[in-house]
């Protein structure tokens, strides 16, 4: 029976290339799924960057971009906290607005004009907490409470200014609006916006892959029956969420306000919360809850910057900036399915 | 016998160059239920699938069907060829009423618009036949598991399947619900339908199977007919070697007369527990037996504090104790694994090194919620090496291991917070026979260890092969106790009489 012999042989050696491959191959798809849209915003870059004939990619162009991204960065870094449970917040736009009002009126009382900054914060940070403890403990759908928060707020916000714009040209920190940090003396800087906004994504990073609130909030959007069966405080991971989404959404107004030195209830942040959704889903994070991280969210929102500012680069007209925006976001979610195939959900 | 109606010669299947089926042989005749057997990650499912034109086969092997080569190249395929499956996962839209979910893909249309009337009088004559005691114009919604079985038969039937594949039929169903779909299953049977039928129990394979096939990694091990169908011989084929000692118990029997570990006293939630009570001694396995619904996971909810109670109260090692959130039971040192680890229990997305820690997170993290990774690295790699979970590494997610490996996944979570009360809800559920055996013996070494253990399991040899002491619920009641003696064992006649409350009649 030597030929036997020899065929098992030969089946045991193609079964460990295959077990080899197979972890190559493996090893191959993590690195593509951890990679995620990046390619996409890369290719997008280069492609501007020849089409508008070398304007992209100066250093000028760049800080602009950066700064462009910085409040959509912010608040799609509230909101992938939010949609990794399984939740939508629609109210970051009003709480911006309404937390850039307030922020503005307490920069002009005379005393207390430097506290306008926390101010503006904790106004968001009170606005998410309200929307959290609806969810949270009245167990009411999140879309629901925040489209209804998105109204409400919009409302006080034209309240707090009697529905005017207030101006504020002397409102403290305004540098951290327009001014830029210098790295380099002459030959780098970088925006205080986009600091921030980087600063606010590390932050998120440490928070949802170093804390054990973290890999609760994994848990809850991954499987909340189970999660509460695991003994995790839910209704507590909720209230941060939304608490996080509106802390982030006043820390955006805050950042409209110094860049502005100004503020108008009706109009600041209009529709911001579909940039932040649109950032955080191209950033691959899933609708349902479980599965995303916070770094995909800032490929995300610099993809958004990216197609507006080479879109006016390369002199397409408003209008038409729109319909290719909308084109760009579901193609590259479509290619994000298709890469993915069969291992994720959505 | 006539001419086979399914004949599969050769069929293998390759995924990434890993083989999960090697040119398997299966031969199924008109008329017939042929079981077909496995451990989990045997190729059951492959093959299946296959049949269904859910996966291709690999070039080289053929499928005929009625004498005639057939390929199957997609789900339409497969049911134009007289192929049906019904999934564990029943496949049923409960927004839809019975005909429209029998004629979904299908639909009557005149002129553009539905004809709802024409398609539930469509089906009238197929319910009828298969004995349903619903309309076809019921929501699916309302119906119960066992009636919804009924919907996907009558649905392959209408598109006049010859050949009926279900995959673990009865998982879902309680025991009347089981027995009627015996009573359909052998009333097709002689309709002249093929049947195959795919389990992991062996009383319905006794009480079914005219023929058995099993495979194991992939291959086949070989087929039984009726005659020689029998519980150690399928054993054998399955696992590849004797299973003399299958449950394990080697913990101290005399440990039930020990200190009492848990008592729950008089519980009650109004509805589906009214008033039990029971206690549980340290190193003592304790079983919850009784019928599906009568009460005994709603109990263990109860205890845990995942439901409301409106009565009863809590001992834990003499003191009172109270018990208002899971969280807090883990807290106490009681826990519970529950009998639906997909819904339930596990995070299938996340790794099973988050899965194993996610109870002690928050103890063993540093100042300020700082996770301890390599605590945790340490936990879960013990963990692995302790209850050997089988899987590439602890990084990988839980979802994608099988179930065996998932429940230990699982119960490792429990283990972490070193528990003096372990509640297990169908522990074996949907794990293969290998798994079984080795968590069978995860629990005796708790048992030795001077954990106090409950078992609630619908599989009485099970409860007979591993606990010292059966308690039996029926109707939300306890129905009564029997304890193991050295001269009488437990046996599954007076755990069912307790459980169908036949033990008066006997009187």
């Amino acid at each position: 029976m030597p030929d036997n012999g020899a065929s098992k042989a030969q089946t045991v050696s193609t079964s460990t290339n295959g077990a080899a491959a197979e972890t190559r191959r493996q090893r191959v798809r993590m690195l593509i799924s951890a990679l995620g849209m990046l390619p996409v915003l890369l290719i997008l870059c280069i492609g501007f960057h020849f089409l508008s004939e070398g304007r992209f990619f100066t250093g000028q162009n760049l800080g602009i971009v950066l700064q462009q991204a910085a409040v959509n960065t912010v608040l799609a870094a509230g909101m992938t906290f939010v949609i990794l449970t399984g939740g939508i917040d629609l109210s970051v736009g009003s709480i911006l607005a309404a937390s850039a009002m307030a922020g503005l009126i307490i920069s002009k009382l005379p005393d207390l004009g430097a506290l306008w900054l926390p101010v503006a914060v904790l106004t968001g940070l009170g606005f998410g907490v309200i929307n959290g403890a609806l969810i949270a403990l009245l167990r009411l759908p999140p879309f629901i409470v925040t489209l209804g928060s998105l109204t409400a707020v919009r409302g006080l916000a034209r309240l707090l200014g009697a529905d005017t714009t207030v101006f504020n040209p002397s409102i403290p920190y305004a540098f951290i609006g327009n001014g830029s940090l210098t790295l380099i003396p002459g030959v780098a800087s970088i925006p205080w916006l986009s600091v921030i906004a980087l600063l606010v994504i590390l932050v998120s990073w440490l928070v949802l892959r170093r804390t054990v609130l973290g890999v609760h909030i994994y848990a809850v959007g991954g499987n909340e029956s189970a999660a509460r069966l695991a003994g995790i405080k839910v209704w507590a991971v909720l209230i941060f969420v939304y608490g996080v989404s509106g802390l982030l959404a006043g820390l955006g107004g805050a950042m409209q306000a110094a860049r502005l030195y100004a503020a108008n209830g009706l109009q600041l942040g209009q529709s911001y919360e579909l940039d932040a959704i649109t950032a955080v889903i191209l950033g691959g994070t899933s609708f349902v809850g479980g599965i995303g991280s916070i770094w995909g969210t800032l490929v995300g929102a610099l993809i958004i910057a990216v197609l507006s500012n080479g879109l006016i680069l390369t002199g397409v007209s408003d209008i038409w900036q729109y319909v290719i925006k909308g084109l760009v976001i579901i193609g590259a979610v479509a290619l994000d399915r298709y890469r993915l195939q069969g291992s994720a959900r959505t | 016998m006539n001419d086979p109606i399914l004949d599969m010669r050769g069929v293998s299947k390759s995924f990434f160059g890993i083989k999960a089926l090697r040119a398997v042989d299966l031969t199924v005749y008109a008329g017939e239920v042929h079981a077909l057997m496995g451990e989990n990650g045997a190729g059951k499912s492959t093959l299946m699938k296959i049949l269904s034109g859910a996966y291709r086969p690999d070039p080289g092997g053929e499928i005929r069907i009625d004498g005639r080569s057939v390929r199957i190249e997609g789900p339409l395929a497969g049911r134009n060829a007289g192929i049906s499956i019904i999934y564990q996962e029943l496949s049923l839209a409960p927004n839809l009423s019975v005909a429209e979910n029998i004629y979904l893909g299908r639909e009557i249309s005149r002129s553009g618009l539905l004809a709802r009337g024409a398609m539930r009088e469509g089906v009238g004559p197929i319910l009828q036949r298969l004995g349903a005691d619903f309309l076809p114009s019921t929501l699916v919604a309302h119906l119960s598991m066992g009636q919804r079985q009924l919907v996907e038969i009558a649905r392959a039937l209408h598109a006049r399947s010859k050949i009926l594949i279900m995959d673990e039929p009865t998982t879902a169903l309680s025991a009347g619900e089981s027995e009627r779909l015996f009573a359909l299953i052998r009333q097709l049977r002689t309709e002249g339908l093929a049947i195959i039928y795919i389990s992991h129990r062996m009383d319905e394979v006794y009480a079914l199977g005219d023929r058995v096939t099993v495979l194991r990694d992939g291959r086949l091990v070989g087929s039984l007919d009726k005659q020689d169908i029998r519980a150690d011989a399928i054993v054998r084929m399955m696992v590849g070697r004797d299973v003399s000692s299958f449950y394990k118990k080697d913990h101290d029997p005399e440990a039930g007369r020990g200190h009492p570990v848990l008592a729950a006293i008089d519980m009650a939630d109004g509805r589906r527990v009214r008033g039990c009570s029971l206690t549980v001694h340290a190193g003592e396995v304790v079983g919850l037996a009784g019928l599906i619904g009568a009460g005994r996971t709603e109990l263990a909810h109860l205890i845990i504090g995942a439901a409301p109670r409106i009565s009863g109260r809590l001992e834990l090692e003499g003191r009172q104790i109270e018990i208002r959130t899971p969280g807090e039971a883990l807290e106490a040192g009681v826990a519970y694994l529950t009998e639906d680890r997909k819904a339930l229990g596990l995070f299938l997305d996340m790794s099973c090194l988050d899965n194993i820690n996610l109870a002690v997170l928050g103890r063993d993290a540093k100042l300020g919620g700082w996770l301890d990774r390599d605590k945790a690295r340490e936990r879960a790699d013990r963990a692995f090496a302790g209850l050997s979970i089988r899987a590439a590494n602890v990084a990988v997610s839980a979802g994608g291991l099988s179930g065996g490996n998932q429940q230990k996944v699982l119960l490792s979570r429990l283990l972490a917070i070193a528990p003096k009360v372990l509640i297990l809800d169908e522990p074996t559920r949907g794990v293969d026979v290998g798994a079984k055996s080795e968590i069978y013996s995860i629990i005796d070494n708790l048992a030795k260890a001077g954990t106090a253990i409950l078992v609630i399991s619908s599989d009485l040899p099970e409860i007979i092969g591993i606990c010292d002491r059966v308690v039996v619920m029926r109707t939300g009641h306890i129905a009564g106790e029997i304890r193991r003696t050295e001269t009488a064992p437990l046996n599954q006649e007076d755990i069912m009489a307790l459980a169908t409350g036949m033990e008066h009649l006997d009187a």
